[in-house]
């Protein structure tokens, strides 16, 4: 199995070193060509709006988005989910992001870094609560009817959503190393 | 119910929730803004956050005086301009300035060189806060005295504020080489190494194992343009700082935009290349080997 992680900028090699933990050949993707063969692909955390201009500059946006649509399964953490959503709140200007994904996400729904938190969380279709990183992390404020929650706060926020093969979470699984999140969503599609 | 499971309690500060947030910065691009305009410039141009200073090292060393934490109006303007991280720089060994920056709610704080030293014995105790702290270093051992003083990230320190890129990748080199070196000893080596390298033991040890330092490691200090960033990235820095390369130059947008694209695809000549042209002048800057000693910032920390 081949799977990428969208290189771009941010936090790639944690999600290269859990997939190569589970025997999955990785690809590094920053260019169009990058995507193919792919039987799936990462979306990492960092920063949304640069994932936003260095997509589009380097010609990545659209086939990155027609990829997803005609089903490419995907997995996407923190930044990554705000990439995907199809509503953002608190974007910056003019950015854009993909519209895949069936949710309206708030970016730093925490406030700032002094906010940012560590927890283990209750995951849909995962036995034990697994280990999660909040990093000026966003949440999902509104759920479409494509699209369901997988994964709440104890005050009841939506921060893991799933729409057929796309998982996406507010936080990071791959900060911690625990890799039982990214099997999961291996074996959801 | 409330206690049933203490362990899921969320927990804030941690060394996870600190080293984290400089995961997510890796590859990008942190630049130095003195006004909430140029925080705006330099989110529409792709950074990935921005530090927030009084005055950018290029003009700190044309001015000279006693360099100091921004103004808390400047710095609540900046965190109030933009959406991505707000660092900010305190004087090496002030702690009250860490703590008035930590009150002031910014994302990342730099015990800096280039501001005037506060102690000239002690950095900061960075255990002791909440908010993480990045800090400069020239070589391996610096590196790993500041991690264990409680740094989150590292930045090679290069010449701030000259637009030589000489001085960082000096250090770079060094703390690479360094790396290496100790990763190919023998367990027996490690401890005269530690002694060597004025460092703990245990992270002494830790780092000979993994062959990396435990957190994330940026170049700062002399990059002015894209190849310049390109350079550094393909030397293994995992992000790049630039100080006064950006808002000394002639058109700070463009170039902005342009490095950011270029640490991206540093390894892709023909896009470093694209990104290179048009951008007008760069920062004239000063050649590290005409710096007087006592004006090398780098020097600064110990």
């Amino acid at each position: 199995m081949r799977v990428g992680v969208l290189a771009l900028q941010g936090g790639v090699s944690e999600h290269l070193e859990i997939l190569r933990g589970l025997g999955v050949t990785t690809v590094e993707v920053r260019r169009p060509a990058d995507l193919e063969g792919l039987d799936a692909i990462v979306l990492p955390g960092g920063e949304s709006t640069v994932f936003d201009k260095l997509a589009r500059a380097f010609g990545l946006a659209g086939p990155l988005k027609a990829g997803i649509e005609a089903g490419l399964p995907t997995l996407a953490t923190c930044a990554g989910l705000i990439y995907l959503a199809r509503r953002v709140l608190d974007a910056a200007p003019g950015q854009q992001t993909l519209e895949v994904l069936d949710v309206t996400v708030a970016r730093n729904a925490f406030g700032s870094q002094l906010d940012s938190f560590e927890t283990r969380l209750q995951v849909e279709g995962v036995a034990e609560p697994a280990p999660a990183t909040f990093i000026r992390a966003p949440v999902v404020t509104e759920i479409g009817p494509d699209a369901h929650g997988v994964c709440r706060l104890d005050d009841g926020r939506t921060v893991g959503v799933q729409q057929g093969a796309i998982t996406g979470y507010a936080f990071h699984p791959e900060e911690s190393g625990d890799p039982r999140l990214h099997i999961a969503w291996l074996n959801s599609w | 119910m409330a206690s049933e499971n203490a362990q899921n309690a969320p927990r804030v500060g941690t060394t996870r929730v600190k080293r984290g947030l400089a995961d997510m910065l890796k590859g990008g691009v942190i630049m130095d803004v003195v006004t909430a305009d140029q925080a705006r410039i330099a989110e529409e141009a792709g950074a990935v956050a921005v530090m927030a200073l009084e005055r950018v090292p290029a003009d700190i060393r044309a001015q000279g005086g006693v360099a100091r934490m921004s103004d808390p109006d400047l710095i609540d303007a900046i965190i109030d301009a933009v959406s991505i991280p707000v660092m900010a720089k305190a004087r090496i060994g002030h702690f009250a300035e860490a703590q008035v920056l930590a009150a002031l709610k910014v994302d990342y704080i730099d015990e800096s060189e280039v501001l005037s030293p506060a102690d000239y014995s002690n950095h900061i105790d960075k255990w002791a806060f909440e908010v993480p702290f990045v800090c400069g270093a020239t070589n391996l051992g610096e590196a790993l005295r500041r991690i264990t003083e409680g740094a989150a990230m590292i930045r090679s320190k290069g010449e701030a504020g000259t637009g030589d890129i000489s001085e960082a990748v000096k250090h770079l080199r060094t703390i690479r080489s360094q790396l290496n070196n100790l990763a190919s000893m023998d367990p027996d080596q490690l401890y005269l190494a530690a002694k060597e390298l004025q460092a703990p033991y245990d992270l002494v040890s830790e780092v000979a194992r993994t062959g990396k330092l435990p957190v994330v490691l940026f170049v700062a200090g002399g990059v002015a343009t894209p190849a310049d960033a390109a350079l550094v990235m393909q030397m293994g820095a995992e992000g790049v700082f630039v100080g006064s390369g950006i808002f000394k130059s002639g058109d700070p947008a463009r170039r902005a935009a342009a490095i950011v694209r270029a640490t991206a695809a540093y390894d892709d000549p023909a896009t470093v290349a694209e990104v290179s042209r048009g951008l007008g002048e760069a920062m004239v800057g000063i050649n590290v080997a005409d710096l007087p000693a006592p004006h090398r910032l780098a020097e600064r920390g110990w």
